[in-house]
C-alpha cells in the first residue's frame, strides 16, 4: 500500500509518499514560505503555494520513481490551519482523487504530527507534548481518541517567543542554524527577573508573560539577555510542570515531543529531568519531521486508509479549527 | 512530630500522615524541580505554600469545607492540615449510585460557586482535588494554583478544567456531571452570575489554534452547549 500526503496548513506546502513496508518513508518534499517582514500572511503564503504545488508534487513522483497511478490513496490535511493555505492542498488533493478515481483521506493535522512521532520513536502509548507556531496541547489517548489534557489558553508557544524575539528586534530571521533567536539571546543571559508563572490544572498561559517581558524591556531597566533568559525558563518551565503533572495524571509511560518547538535544546534539557524524575522513556522528533512535512500527513492516511476512513471529494471540506479530539484512531485501539 | 509515613506523591508534593500536637495530622511538602532555576524554584514553591494556606483560610470563612490548616512554613514550603479519612471524588464517582453522584455534584457546584461569589478561583478544579468521607461531608484541597481575582475569566477557568476533567476521566458521564455541577452552582451564584461564568467558558473552549481567526469570527457554538 502506498498513500501520498499533501500538507499546507500554514507555511509549509509538503508532500510526502509512504508505503506499509519499513522503512515506510519513500519521499519528503516541500517548499516553505516565509515572510519577508512580521508574522505569516496566510493570502501571500497560499499565493506562494498554488505557485510551487506541482512543482512539489512531480518532484516527489520522479525521486519516488512512481507514476501517480502507483499510488493507492490520496492523504490531505484539512485541518486543523489558516484557510487561504488550507484551501489549496485541499483543492489539489481532491482535483487529483476524484481524476483519478483514488480514495481521498481526510487528515487531522495533529494528529499526524503524533502518529509521525510515534512511527519515528517506536511508542506505543506515550503522553504527547505537540508544541509549534500555532499549538500547544497536551494529549493522550483514551477511550478512542487523542484527548486533550492541556493547552494554552491564550496564544501557542511558538507564536509567543516568534512574537517576543520580533518586539525587541532580534527577528526575523527566527530561528537561525537551527537555534531559536530566543535560545540564541538567553544563553548569554543568567539574572532571574521575576514574571508572571501560570499554570491552571494542565493548561498554561502565555500572554502574561509577553506583556510583563515586553514592558521589562522597554523601561530599559533590565538587560536584554537577562529578559530572554527569564523568559525562557518561565515559558519552558510551564510546559514541562504541565507535562509532569500531565504524566502522574495519565500514567503513561512515553513521554512523546512533537512539533517545530521540540527543536529547542533547553526544551529538550527540561523534558529530561522530568522523564527522569517520573521515570518514562523520552522521544524527541528529529527536527525534519518535528515540523510540518508531507510524510507525515500520507503516514497517518496509510493508517486511516487500512481502516477504510476515506471522504468524497466533494464532501472533503477544510477545518480550520478540527481538534484532534475530533477524531476516532482504530489503530491505536 | 512523628510515625510520618509518605501517603501521596503528586506531581508538586509529597504528602506525609503523622501526628501532630495530638491531632492526626497531613504534612504537604513541595519538592524542589530540577527543571526551574534553582532561584525561581525557590520562589515558586514559597508562593504556592503562601497562596493554599491562605485561600484555605479564605474558604474556611465563606463556608468551604477545607482541611484545617494546623502549621504552615513557607521557607520551607510546608503545610500541615488536618487529615481527613476519605477517597477522591475522581475514585468515587464510578461507584455510587445516580443520587449520591448527583448530590455530591450538586454539592461540589455549590462550593465552588461560594469560592467564586468570595473573588477566589480554585486554579486546578479536577475531581483529583476534591475529597469525600464515608460520612458524605465533602473537602476541597490543593489550592496552591489559587488566585484572589475579580476577573470572570478566572471562574470560568475552573469550570473548564473540571469538566475536561469530566471528559477526560469520567467521559459517558460528562453532561449528566457538568449538569448537576451547574445547578448546585447556581443556587450559589445566581441565575445571571451562572451565565456570565458559562458565556466565558464557552469562549475559552473555543480559542482554537488561530488567533488571527479568532478574532475575525468570536463567539459561536461552543462543545459546553450542549451540556448546558
Ligand atoms: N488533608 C488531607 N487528608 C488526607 N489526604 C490528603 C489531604 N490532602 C491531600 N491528601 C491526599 O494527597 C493527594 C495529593 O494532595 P494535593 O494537595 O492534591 O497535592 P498535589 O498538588 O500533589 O496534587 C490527594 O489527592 C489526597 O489523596
Ligand atoms: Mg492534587
Amino acid at each position: 500500500m502506498i498513500v501520498l500526503g499533501i500538507e499546507s496548513t500554514a507555511h509549509t506546502f509538503g508532500v510526502g509518499i509512504v508505503e506499509d513496508r519499513p522503512p515506510h518513508i519513500i519521499v519528503d518534499r516541500r517548499v516553505n514560505y516565509t515572510p519577508s517582514k512580521g508574522g505569516i500572511h496566510p493570502r501571500e503564503a497560499s499565493l506562494f503555494f498554488m505557485s510551487n504545488a506541482s512543482r512539489v508534487l512531480k518532484d516527489a513522483l520522479i525521486e519516488a520513481g512512481l507514476t501517480i497511478n502507483d499510488v493507492d490513496g490520496i492523504a490531505v490535511a484539512l485541518g486543523p490551519g489558516l484557510g487561504p493555505c488550507l484551501r489549496v492542498g485541499a483543492t489539489v488533493a481532491r482535483v487529483l482523487a476524484s481524476y483519478l478515481k483514488k480514495p481521498l483521506i481526510p487528515v487531522n493535522h495533529a494528529v499526524a504530527h503524533i502518529e509521525v512521532g510515534r512511527l519515528l520513536t517506536g511508542f506505543k502509548d506515550p503522553l504527547v507534548v505537540y508544541l509549534s507556531g500555532g499549538n500547544t496541547m497536551i494529549l493522550a489517548f483514551s477511550d478512542g481518541r487523542y484527548r486533550i489534557f492541556g493547552e494554552t489558553l491564550d496564544i501557542a508557544l511558538g507564536n509567543f517567543i516568534d512574537t517576543l524575539v520580533r518586539e525587541v528586534g532580534l527577528a526575523p530571521p527566527y530561528v537561525v542554524g537551527g537555534t531559536h533567536k530566543l535560545d540564541l539571546c538567553a544563553e548569554v543571559g543568567g539574572s532571574f527577573i521575576n514574571l508572571p508563572y501560570v499554570v491552571k490544572g494542565l493548561d498554561v498561559s502565555f500572554s502574561g508573560i509577553l506583556t510583563a517581558a515586553l514592558r521589562a524591556f522597554r523601561e530599559g531597566k533590565y538587560d536584554l539577555k537577562d529578559i530572554c533568559y527569564s523568559v525562557r525558563e518561565v515559558a519552558y518551565s510551564a510546559i514541562a510542570e504541565v507535562v509532569e503533572r500531565g504524566l502522574m495524571h495519565t500514567k503513561k509511560g512515553e513521554l512523546l515531543v512533537v512539533g517545530g518547538v521540540a527543536a529547542s535544546k533547553a526544551l529538550r534539557s527540561k523534558f529530561e529531568v522530568v522523564s527522569r524524575l517520573r521515570g518514562v522513556k523520552l522521544g524527541v522528533v528529529d527536527p525534519q519531521y518535528a515540523v510540518d512535512n508531507g510524510v507525515m500527513i500520507a503516514w497517518t492516511g496509510l493508517l486511516m486508509l487500512r481502516h477504510g476512513i476515506t471522504v468524497e471529494p466533494e464532501k472533503a471540506y477544510i477545518r480550520q479549527r478540527w481538534r484532534p479530539d475530533g477524531v476516532d484512531v482504530p489503530w491505536m485501539g | 512530630m512523628d510515625g510520618l509515613t509518605l501517603i501521596a506523591s503528586g506531581a508538586e508534593a509529597d504528602l506525609y500522615r503523622g501526628r501532630f500536637l495530638g491531632y492526626d495530622v497531613v504534612i504537604k511538602y513541595r519538592v524542589p524541580k530540577g527543571y526551574r532555576d534553582p532561584n525561581f524554584d525557590r520562589a515558586v514553591r514559597m508562593e504556592r505554600t503562601l497562596t493554599e494556606a491562605k485561600t484555605m483560610l479564605i474558604a474556611m470563612e465563606c463556608g468551604v469545607p477545607v482541611p484545617t490548616i494546623l502549621y504552615v512554613d513557607v521557607e520551607n514550603a510546608l503545610i500541615v492540615m488536618e487529615y481527613v479519612d476519605g477517597a477522591l471524588l475522581r475514585d468515587v464517582i464510578p461507584s455510587v449510585d445516580g443520587s449520591l453522584r448527583r448530590r455530591y455534584l450538586e454539592l461540589l457546584g455549590g462550593y465552588v460557586g461560594k469560592l467564586h461569589v468570595s473573588n477566589v478561583a480554585h486554579g486546578d478544579l479536577t475531581t483529583s482535588n476534591v475529597m469525600v468521607t464515608s460520612e458524605g461531608m465533602m473537602y476541597l484541597i490543593d489550592f496552591g494554583l489559587s488566585r484572589v481575582s475579580y476577573d470572570v475569566e478566572d471562574k470560568a477557568v475552573d469550570i473548564h478544567l473540571l469538566i475536561r476533567s469530566f471528559e477526560s476521566t469520567h467521559y459517558n458521564l460528562t453532561k449528566e456531571l457538568v449538569r448537576y455541577f451547574l445547578r448546585g452552582y447556581t443556587s450559589a451564584v445566581g441565575v445571571e452570575g451562572v451565565n456570565i461564568v458559562v458565556d466565558k467558558v464557552r469562549e475559552i473552549r473555543l480559542r482554537g489554534r488561530y488567533v488571527e481567526e479568532r478574532r475575525v469570527r468570536g463567539g459561536g457554538e461552543g462543545p459546553i452547549r450542549s451540556y448546558v
